[in-house]
């Protein structure tokens, strides 16, 4: 008889086809009709900045790893993501090589000082754009307006800007739809919000085509579909109390919902599963938290934008849910509450 | 929350592995030959090892008493086949250890009669009676557990049985054993139901059936359908439902406390080849000698459900179904809670549900195993509601205490389904099995102490 080789594992011997870097490929796959709407609203500066930001992530990634002397996780995915999630909360004239350095230190000190992927405390691609708003104030509240005739020809002068210089401020700047509203009290049509018919972030400006994206991650299983849920179901709860008590003060709900970052924040940034509690409660507290957060800043705080401070304050609250809500154990009654 | 998450007729969480199934559930239960050689440890189930009652040279016929139970928790063992014994002397065993036990040469021409004892009357005994006729039958429970079905049977003092639950669900992947024996031995498990509703005083009966076996559902619920007391009912597919914490939540919508037992909410859950094993033997006064066990995977070639001698060496087994020259996987009992075998030249025993062959290494063995992404997947899928993610994390740092006194670590039963959908492949169940055994071993020290 033959000597037979045989191999011995403990159970289960059979497991889901499924592994974390797929599941990091289908968000990119998610993420890239947004980049393409944004593409086609603001012309090649657009691309500019998804890309610089893009290759500052990978490669801080890559080189750290290579500088801590472990195997490069660049093909994780998870790099990527973070990187086109920064490029598009950029405005689309942003001076590409800010958007590289936000790339950088999104990566470095948003996610490798923590020990990568998997022990990030906030959302890497937040990280990038809070250190990029503290350092930029000014390059990242400048506007360029969509459909402009001649932005598949040419850049906008910003893009180019040389590292350290002020920029150009560019001449055909519109204001977004939520500092129009806040400082001036104009209100933006909802549906032209819907379509991403205005100016604002690279890839804030169409809702429908990011919702697109979050039905495809979650019909895939592939996302929470609880954290868009709640996010937005708060942010519209509370808009529309204060939307009832002031219609005048106030702004009305569905144009909370489709303005700013809030629903590329809701679907794609406040899911970033490391960053998110693990239990289902958790979660709706979270997001409701967030889009709380988030309505509270825009309405009494000194910006116009409020998603991206609310999902990291969130995402710093988020262990601390996690370590009170706990699943309630089969055969026991009540939450158990860890000491 | 409760709106979400309560479904009728099932439980909460679990998974849906690929069922796998459909080879070999509607083949027939055909008798498999008598090997040579038959192998019994005398462990073959949980509790003290038989007694040995015979002597090397002794011949010994199908059915006959060869090692009598050693105290409550124990059960006897019988011949499985006509013959001589070789040997009373350490077997290999599926733990990889050797072991105590008998080997009989089967005689190659016998007519393999089997003997009679003395029967158990569903008239005339009393509960007590049916319970050592149970005993004396060698019977364990015959869903892979093992366990001595006397000892389960028995209600405790103050205690009351109220619904006998019969698990037909058969939620391991490509087994089909229950299935089959639902279709063909009907009369034995509507017997083995009047003996144990008169064993633990149950008024009524539930028998479980995943909705996956329809026709098995069909034949029973025809056969039951005069009978008030005894109901069938199906419930949707999902993994692991067989589990009997999860079978009494989705029949009865109740949870068994932690730490609790089934009849603490009244119930007892039987395995439905353990029914019928005991309406075939207790009126005849048989003791077990062959149980059936599905035979399967991609390495088998007579893929089927076999009626299998209890002692038959995997070897011949393997031969017999044309895997003979299998290089892989083989492992006893289903998929997601089944053991690896590491040695050929063991035997089934009583537990061993089905065979399963892989004729290479499972590719996702060499997978990368990536850090816990928080996604929550595990959460999702524990039956019991734990939390995989955080014990997964707390095994690292090897904070065993913590796991066991704040996430209830020793409530896990090792289903497998945390580790069956990490996207980062973590082997959740591995780390437990190992938690567990430590907290077991503290425990245990603080005892003697």
């Amino acid at each position: 008889m033959l000597p037979r080789t045989l191999h011995i594992s403990t159970s289960p011997h059979i497991a889901k086809d499924i592994s974390t870097d797929t599941i990091m490929f289908h968000v990119v796959l998610a993420l890239l009709p947004v980049c393409a709407f944004a593409i086609y609203a603001f012309g090649l500066s657009a691309l500019m900045v998804i890309l610089a930001s893009i290759v500052g992530c990978v490669l801080t990634e890559h080189m750290l790893c290579r500088l801590s002397r472990q195997e490069s996780t660049v093909n994780d995915w998870s790099a990527v993501i973070t990187g086109i999630l920064l490029g598009l909360t950029l405005p689309p004239g942003f001076p590409a090589w800010m958007a590289f350095f936000g790339g950088v230190l999104g990566i470095a000190l948003g996610k490798f000082i923590f020990g990568g992927l998997g022990y990030n405390v906030f959302n890497p691609a937040l990280v990038g754009r809070a250190i990029l708003q503290a350092a930029f104030p000014v390059a990242i509240t400048t506007w360029s307006s969509s459909f402009l005739p001649e932005r598949f020809l040419v850049f906008s002068s910003s893009t180019f800007a040389l590292p350290f210089m002020e920029p150009n401020i560019d001449g055909i700047s519109g204001a977004t739809p939520l500092a129009a509203w806040k400082f001036d009290k104009m209100l933006t049509d909802t549906s032209d919000l819907a379509f991403g018919l205005i100016s604002g972030s690279t890839g804030e400006t169409s809702a429908l085509v990011i919702i697109l994206g979050g039905i495809y991650l979650v019909w895939r299983g592939m996302m929470n579909w609880r954290t868009p849920l709640a996010v937005l179901g708060s942010a519209f709860l509370f808009s529309s109390v204060l939307y009832m008590i002031d219609p005048a003060n106030y702004a009305p709900p569905m144009f909370m919902m489709c303005s700013g970052g809030l629903m590329l924040g809701a679907v794609f940034m406040a899911t970033d599963m490391v960053a998110s509690p693990i239990t289902p409660l958790g979660v709706w507290i979270y997001g409701a938290i967030i889009g709380l957060l988030t309505i509270i800043i825009r309405v009494w705080g000194g910006l116009p934008e409020g998603v991206m401070y609310a999902i990291l304050i969130a995402n710093a609250i988020s262990p601390h849910i996690d370590h009170v809500i706990q699943p309630r154990v089969y055969g026991t009654t009540k939450l158990k509450q860890s000491a | 929350m409760k709106f979400f998450q309560r479904h009728k007729n099932t439980f909460r969480n679990g998974i849906h592995p690929p069922e796998e199934k459909e080879e070999t559930s509607h083949l027939p239960i055909h008798q498999f030959p008598f090997a040579p050689t038959i192998i019994l440890p005398l462990q073959q189930h949980i509790g003290s090892p038989s007694k040995v009652i015979v002597h090397k040279g002794q011949e010994v016929v199908r059915g006959q008493l060869i090692a009598e139970a050693d105290g409550y928790m124990s059960v006897p063992l019988h011949a499985p086949v006509c013959g001589i014994i070789r040997s009373i002397a350490k077997v290999p065993s599926i733990t990889g250890k050797m072991v105590p036990g008998i080997c009989i040469d089967s005689f190659p021409s016998s007519s393999q009669e089997v003997v009679n004892g003395t029967a158990v009357s569903l008239e005339a005994a009393t509960p007590g009676d049916i319970l050592k006729g149970i005993q004396d039958a060698g019977i364990v429970g015959l869903g892979g557990a093992a366990f001595p079905t006397h000892v389960k049977l028995k209600v405790p003092e103050g205690k009351k049985c109220k619904v006998l639950i019969l698990n037909g669900i058969e939620c391991e992947p490509y087994l089909t054993t229950d299935h089959r024996v639902m279709l063909e031995q009907s009369d034995d498990i509507i017997t083995g139901i009047k003996y144990l509703m008169k064993a633990t005083g149950a008024g009524r009966t539930i028998i479980g059936i995943e909705a996956n076996k329809k026709d098995a559902a069909a034949h029973l619920e025809e056969r039951v359908k005069d009978d008030e007391n005894i109901t069938v009912q199906v419930v949707p597919v999902k993994y692991p439902q067989g589990s009997e914490k999860m079978l009494i939540t989705a029949l009865l919508g109740q949870e068994v406390p932690s730490g609790g037992l089934p009849i603490d909410v009244h119930a007892l859950v039987v395995n439905i080849a353990t029914t019928a094993e005991i309406g075939r033997l207790l009126p005849l006064g048989r003791g077990i000698q062959e149980r059936v066990i599905t035979i399967t995977g991609p390495g088998v070639k007579k893929k089927g459900n076999y009626l299998v001698p209890i002692g038959t060496p995997l070897r011949f087994i393997l031969d017999e179904v044309g895997a003979g020259e299998t290089t892989g996987e083989v492992f006893l009992g289903g998929p997601m809670m089944g053991v690896s075998v590491s040695n050929l030249d063991i035997s089934i025993t009583k537990g061993t549900s089905g065979i399963v062959v892989f004729n290479k290494t499972l590719e996702h063995r060499n997978r990368k195993i990536y850090p816990c992404i928080k996604c929550g997947a595990c959460v999702e899928a524990c039956p019991l509601f734990l939390n995989p993610s955080k014990l997964g994390l707390l095994a690292k740092f090897e904070a065993y205490d913590e796991m066991a006194d704040q996430y209830h670590l020793m409530d896990c039963f090792e289903c497998g389904s945390c580790s069956y959908v990490c996207p980062s492949h973590i082997p959740l169940v591995q780390y437990f099995r190992f938690s567990k055994s430590i907290v077991r071993e503290r425990q245990s020290m603080k005892t003697t102490a």
